[in-house]
C-alpha cells in the first residue's frame, strides 16, 4: 500500500520510526480489521448458486485470499450467511431460525436473482419467497443467475468495506438494524 | 425386444390399449381397470422384464387428469410409456402401482400433492412437498391464489 493511500499516516510514520515495534491505532480499526478479514460463512446453499459458491471456495478462485475462509456447519460459529439459491415458503422458517441462531455481529449476503427478488420465479408462482429480504435483513445483494465467482468475491469485498465502517460506539445500532 | 414385437405383445395383453403415434417412446393409453394387471405382467414376464419405472408424472389435461408412466427394462434395454386417464375431475383416482415398483410410492405422493390425483390402495397417501395445511393443488390449471401468485 502506498503512503498516500493510507488514511492514517501518523500511525504509519510511528510504525516506521520505531522499526515496526510500536503501533498506535484505534480500537475500532483493530476490531474492524479483525472482523472483516475473518468472515466465516455458514454452510448454506439451496440451489445452483451454491455450486458457484463452492467454486468460489475452490483453488481457482479461492476466496480464502480475502479472509472469507472456513465454512462452518453450525450457525453459532458463523459470521455471514450467503443465501445462495431459491428460498421457498417451506424453507423460509428454516432460514429465519438459522439467522436467529447466529451470534452477533452477523451479516447476510443475498446471492443470485432468487435471493435478491425471487428472480425467474417472480411471476405465476405459488411457493417462492420474492427476495430473501422479506425474511431476514440483507447487507449485500449480488445479482446474477447464478453470479460468477468473481461477482461473489466482489460482494464479499463490499461486505468487508461495510464492516470496516462499523464503530463500537454504534454497536447496538448495528446489532438491531 | 424391438418396438413392433413389443407393440404386438401389449395389444395381445390389453386389446383396448390405444396406440399413440409419433412419440419418442412406444406409447399406449391404457384403461384404468386393466392397468394394474398389465403393469404386473410387464414387470414379471421374462421377455418383457420392465424392472425400472424411471418416471411417473401427473398431467392436468383440463378435461381430465392423466398419469404417465415411463418404464424401462435394464436387461432387455427397451422402454415403453403408459398413460392412464382419471376422468373424474372432482375426484380423480387411478390404481396405485407402488407394490409393483416401489419407487412409485413417492412419485404418486408427488402427483397427489401437486395435482390432487388420488392413488387407490396407496399405503401412505399424503402430501410430500407442501405442508399438510396447504389448501388446493397448485399445479392444477384452475388453481388460483390471490395472495401469493403475481400474474404476468
Amino acid at each position: 500500500m502506498k503512503d498516500v493511500d493510507f488514511r492514517d499516516n501518523e500511525t504509519l510514520d510511528t510504525f516506521k520510526y520505531t522499526d515496526g515495534n510500536f503501533l498506535l491505532t484505534t480500537i475500532d480499526d483493530v476490531i474492524d480489521w479483525g472482523r472483516s478479514n475473518s468472515i466465516w460463512p455458514l454452510t448454506f446453499a439451496t440451489s445452483c448458486c451454491g455450486i458457484e459458491m463452492m467454486a468460489c471456495g475452490a483453488p481457482r478462485h479461492d476466496f480464502a485470499r480475502f479472509g472469507i475462509e472456513v465454512y462452518r456447519a453450525s450457525p453459532r460459529q458463523a459470521d455471514v450467511i450467503v443465501v445462495a439459491g431459491t428460498i421457498v415458503q417451506k424453507m423460509a422458517p428454516v432460514l429465519k431460525r438459522l439467522y436467529d441462531q447466529m451470534s452477533e455481529p452477523k451479516y447476510v449476503i443475498a446471492m443470485g436473482a432468487c435471493a435478491v427478488s425471487g428472480g425467474p420465479f417472480y411471476y405465476n408462482n405459488y411457493h417462492v419467497i420474492r427476495g430473501v429480504d422479506q425474511v431476514i435483513p440483507v447487507d449485500v445483494y449480488i445479482p446474477g443467475c447464478p453470479p460468477r465467482p468473481e461477482a461473489l468475491l466482489y460482494g464479499v469485498m463490499q461486505l468487508q468495506r461495510k464492516i470496516k465502517l462499523a464503530t463500537i460506539m454504534e454497536a447496538k445500532k448495528i446489532g438491531k438494524r | 425386444m424391438d418396438i413392433d414385437k413389443l407393440k404386438e405383445k401389449v395389444i395381445a395383453l390389453v386389446p383396448e390399449a390405444e396406440l399413440e403415434e409419433n412419440k419418442q417412446f412406444l406409447t399406449f393409453f391404457i384403461p384404468a381397470g386393466k392397468f394394474r394387471d398389465l403393469a404386473s405382467h410387464l414387470k414379471n414376464d421374462g421377455d418383457l422384464a420392465f424392472d425400472y419405472l424411471f418416471c411417473l408424472s401427473g398431467v392436468d389435461m383440463i378435461k381430465f387428469f392423466m398419469v404417465v408412466y415411463h418404464l424401462r427394462s435394464t436387461t432387455h434395454e427397451h422402454s415403453i410409456v403408459l398413460k392412464v386417464k382419471a376422468e373424474n375431475r372432482d375426484n380423480p383416482e387411478v390404481p396405485t402401482i407402488c407394490d409393483i415398483w416401489r419407487t412409485a410410492e413417492f412419485h404418486e405422493r408427488e402427483a397427489y400433492d401437486l395435482l390432487g390425483i388420488r392413488f387407490a390402495n396407496h399405503p401412505d397417501m399424503r402430501r410430500i412437498f407442501l405442508e399438510e395445511s396447504w389448501v388446493g393443488y397448485p399445479l392444477r390449471k384452475d388453481y388460483t391464489d390471490e395472495v401469493n401468485i403475481v400474474e404476468l
